[in-house]
């Protein structure tokens, strides 16, 4: 995330255009534009905020460009306050294990209520679906009473192994991808002797990776997002993901009243949380559109 | 192991290719089949049971009856006012993200260069982590020194308090949500592409013109979308925890008036200890999110256009 501005780009009619039709076109781009400062301002000041120091913060009116930009901002507020341990719990105690086995999970669950027919199955998966608009807040206390009484407060076992059993959403989305490939190749390969699990582990999979990829991409998202599973299960401040590190951040600023550079290192480290997100989309935006819009169309 | 469904079908009828059928798809989705009886089902009567004692996790729970409900609905002045901001944030802040997120998937829809950049301006707000922008936005409408504020006032304009005036604080968050609407706004594009281009090319040569072909074609056909984000928006909201939690902390701001349903739950259960109020809470949340569900798809009857189907 950077630059804001785009250049309203001329229309490609190449006929030229009633006056009524260039007021249409003037009007489109002005309101992107208005449209695009306005979405990316949170993101423009985020940035620059974090470069400032604490006069160019309490200065009205407010500092657009930073002048001089104190560039090490981003270092000293992320070293000085742990956040290399934040990161790598994100990552390794949670999102990568989470999404590993979200993505197992789903993937099969997904082949046996699509590709494999038996009787009750579609009544069977409608209840998985129903599952999907049950609130978090109804299951929330009993799993957290269970999860205590199994010793899995102060770890990442609460908000990681519930993905071993498949969720909803994602057995949903690769149940689309599974009903788009053809019988035949299933065929063939149960003519050759191949039993169901073994169509599924060597026909199936290998043509589904890309909608593994959609699954992993926002599981991933996801865990790496999450806040409210961490704050119910995580005490311990060296088990802290990236959200509750941010958190913890901002709870200083509120009970020692603004003490130095609290803003700017508060914006610095939201800033270096979010630019993974801003690439992975830049990255993979086709996927991601892609995974959006299956879910959301063909339900 | 076997469902419900599974035994309650004479497995005698079943000829033997059903019944290997059957095992089969059973032992593909054991897994979801597993968590869903561990953890969906017992927690979701659990919980129930829950919500009919008085439990503090310290000692064991003790069975009150319907103590819980009764108090919710007679005594606690503050369960009103979180129904009342809660109500009134799903109100708002639904059918705005809604009509919003509709009118600028259209205006991308339309013939416009940078089409892909302009949705990955709308979307991107919904995809980062909440917590970076609800900071943000705390920094960006903070009375002092917010950026929003410091516009107004260096323009002559009075400063608004946003997040200390009891009756801004609810319209703030409402805002905060309006900007994160960027789902919506790819889901409802991708059913836009989806209209196909001859009903617009018949209505053109009919003589119908932009505002009737709106109106008569793209309305109705994007109907089953329109459905699909209301219910994903309405339940989405009722449930809103993130910005409203870190926004106006656990108190939720001045006079609790942005105190919304989730965080008062959270409170109740992780910082008073009280288990068996905050399931009472969860239980009647769940049967107003059902029912409200129910209701929207009821209704969808009669203005949901499913003609369009291929």
């Amino acid at each position: 995330m950077s630059a804001i501005a785009t250049p309203p780009a001329t229309s490609r009619r190449r006929a030229a255009l009633t006056p009524r039709q260039v007021l249409v076109e003037v009007l489109k781009y002005t309101a992107l534009l208005v449209l695009t400062v306005t979405w990316l301002f949170p993101f423009y000041w985020m940035f620059t905020s974090a470069i400032k120091d604490d006069p160019q913060v309490y200065t009205i009116p407010p500092v657009l460009v930073p002048n001089p930009a104190y560039w090490n901002n981003f270092a000293d507020a992320w070293g000085k306050n742990n956040f290399n341990l934040f990161a790598v719990n994100s990552v390794f105690l949670y999102a990568l294990p989470a999404t590993l086995l979200t993505v197992m999970s789903s993937a099969v669950v997904a082949y046996g209520f699509s590709r494999v027919r038996w009787p009750g199955r579609d009544v069977m998966f409608y209840i998985c679906l129903i599952t999907i608009m049950l609130p978090w807040q109804v299951t929330m206390v009993p799993l957290f009473i269970t999860f205590k009484s199994l010793g899995w407060l102060n770890s990442y076992l609460p908000l990681v192994i519930p993905n071993a059993f498949g969720s909803a959403f994602f057995i949903f989305m690769m149940r689309q991808f599974f009903m788009t490939i053809p019988e035949e190749l299933a065929d063939a390969a149960r003519i050759d002797g191949a039993g169901e699990f073994g169509i599924y582990v060597r026909v199936i999979l290998p043509l589904t990776v890309p909608a593994l990829a959609v699954v992993a991409l926002f599981r991933f998202l996801w865990a790496w997002n999450d806040f409210l599973g961490p704050l119910i299960y995580i005490n311990e401040q060296d088990l802290y993901p990236l959200a509750l590190g941010i958190n913890r951040l901002r709870a200083n600023i509120s009970a020692t009243g603004t003490n130095a550079l609290a803003y700017p290192y508060l914006m610095a480290v939201s800033t270096i949380v979010v630019s993974p997100i801003l690439l992975l989309f830049f990255m993979a935006q086709r996927t991601f559109i892609e995974g959006i819009s299956v879910t959301g169309i063909k339900g | 192991m076997q469902s419900s469904r599974a035994s309650a079908l004479p497995w005698a009828r079943l000829s033997s290719r059903d019944r290997r059928g059957l095992i089969t798809g059973l032992l593909f989705i054991s897994p979801w089949l597993i968590g869903f009886l561990a953890l969906t089902i017992y927690p979701l009567i659990y919980s129930f049971y829950v919500s009919l004692t008085r439990y503090d996790l310290l000692r064991p729970p003790v069975f009150i009856g319907a103590a819980n409900y009764v108090e919710l609905f007679t005594k606690d002045a503050q369960f009103w006012k979180v129904v009342y901001n809660t109500v009134f944030y799903v109100i708002f802040s639904v059918p705005l993200s809604l009509g919003f997120s509709f009118l600028v998937a259209n205006l991308l829809n339309a013939r416009i260069a940078g089409r892909s950049f302009f949705r990955a301006v709308m979307y991107i707000p919904a995809i980062v982590p909440g917590i970076c922008t609800a900071m943000v936005w705390l920094f960006l409408l903070n009375i002092q020194y917010g950026a929003i504020n410091g516009l107004l006032q260096s323009f002559g304009l009075p400063a608004i308090p946003f997040l200390s005036n009891p009756d801004l604080a609810k319209p703030s968050l409402i805002m905060v949500a309006v900007w994160a609407t960027g789902n919506a706004v790819v889901v409802f594009l991708a059913g836009l592409q989806d209209v196909p281009r001859s009903l617009y090319e018949a209505a053109t040569v009919d003589g119908a013109n932009g505002w009737q072909q709106f109106r008569n074609i793209t309305i109705p056909m994007s109907t089953p979308v329109i459905l699909y984000n209301l219910v994903i928006g309405f339940i989405g909201a009722f449930q809103e925890f993130t910005s409203a939690y870190l926004i106006f902390g656990v108190s939720g701001g001045p006079l609790n008036s942005a105190l919304l349903y989730s965080p008062f739950l959270y409170q109740n259960a992780f910082q008073y200890l009280r288990m068996g109020k905050a399931s009472a809470l969860a239980w009647l949340l769940f049967i107003v999110v059902v029912i409200g569900t129910m209701m929207l798809f009821r209704s969808s009857a009669r203005w949901v256009y499913y003609g369009g189907e291929k």
